[in-house]
């Protein structure tokens, strides 16, 4: 082994561990990564690249008719080489949130749409009853609706009743690092579930993705993690060996923790 | 009408003049959008690309052009 060999970053063979499955499609990522705030475009292409990642989150907005800035993401990013997952970021309500989802179903790339309905700007926390509405409707109308919500089993519940094909508690507010703030509840929530659960928002490091992971969810979705990092890109390889990490020790089945020190060598067989 | 007579619309959030007798599809090309690339929705309704030739732009109308950003 040489210290150049990239292979320390591990790759997951089907022996280990089979495909994040959302709606009938597969993902041999578990690792769903953000687009926005990146520094650059390059770094951002790098840094999803390097993540591993096949599905990535956009958003929907107006096109900035004056040109004052070049927004648009898909000179940049291929649907044909990433899944496209639009978000309705941004939106108060249900009727909004459903309004942009519908847009984006428009753009023709698939069903799917990351449903997020703010309840409060200072904490960006989901608006859950909001959030239920839209949902509900938007699995009406045939759009396969993965939901970001709290870390609260009932609505996670609910979100299922009503035809999410994912659930996406937060592990902390986002952009906020914070990390999973509630392993239990993140753990309850997975238990309860048959439909995946995807943590969304709050993971700060390969630490927390790791843990996250640990908590035997489905899969982990991130985006400031890695656009705020001083190195997006290096930032994006830990990402995804952590969450490739966390996931075979949930599959492994972690040894029991206790309190006594226990001695790895035999006691036999020592010197006199 | 003539051909020249301005309409105002609000597009994207903003009043503007334009010349009558546009359709999505060539006040798209006048302001040099790439239809491909853009998802256009006229007083609330979002409309098919295929529409972008047959809808006219009437005196009033609220257009909204949107395409995908970064976002997370």
């Amino acid at each position: 082994m040489t210290t150049t060999d990239p292979g320390m970053t591990a790759e997951v063979t089907k022996e280990l561990d089979g495909p994040l499955e959302i709606a009938e499609v597969k993902f041999a990522s578990r690792l769903i990564v953000g687009t926005g705030k990146y520094t650059t475009n390059q770094i951002m292409i790098d840094a999803i690249r390097a993540s591993g990642a096949e599905m990535v989150t956009v958003a929907v907005r107006r096109v900035d008719l004056d040109r004052t800035k070049e927004e648009a993401i898909l000179h940049h990013l291929n649907p044909e080489e990433f899944f496209l997952l639009a978000n309705t970021a941004g939106c108060h309500t249900a009727d909004g949130a459903i309004r942009y989802a519908r847009l984006a179903r428009a753009a023709g790339f698939n069903e799917f749409v990351k449903l997020e309905v703010i309840g409060d700007d200072e904490t960006l926390l989901p608006d859950v009853q909001a959030t239920i509405e839209a949902a509900q409707i938007l699995a009406e109308e045939g759009f396969k609706v993965m939901a970001y919500t709290n870390d609260d089993l009932i609505t996670a519940l609910r979100l299922e009743d009503v035809g999410c094909v994912a659930v996406m508690p937060l592990a902390s507010p986002i952009g906020s690092g914070l990390g999973v703030v509630n392993p239990y509840f993140i753990r309850e929530i997975k238990r309860r579930l048959e439909v995946p659960v995807i943590v969304d928002a709050g993971v700060g490091t390969a630490s927390d993705a790791c843990l996250t992971m640990e908590q035997g969810v489905d899969g982990v979705l991130m985006n400031t993690a890695l656009a705020a990092a001083e190195d997006p890109v290096r930032m994006a390889h830990a990402m995804k060996a952590a969450t490739i990490a966390g996931r075979l020790a949930f599959l492994a089945g972690r040894m029991k923790s206790r309190e006594i020190a226990v001695p790895s060598s035999p006691k036999v067989g020592m010197l006199d | 009408m003539s051909s020249t007579e301005q309409i105002q619309v609000r597009l994207n959030g903003k009043d503007r003049d334009i010349t009558f007798g546009h359709t999505v599809q060539s006040l798209l090309e006048a302001i040099e959008i790439n239809p491909l690339a853009v998802v256009v929705e006229v007083n609330r309704e979002i409309l098919n690309r295929d529409q972008y030739s047959d809808v006219g732009i009437h005196k009033g109308d609220t257009i909204e052009v949107v395409h995908f950003v970064g976002g997370g």
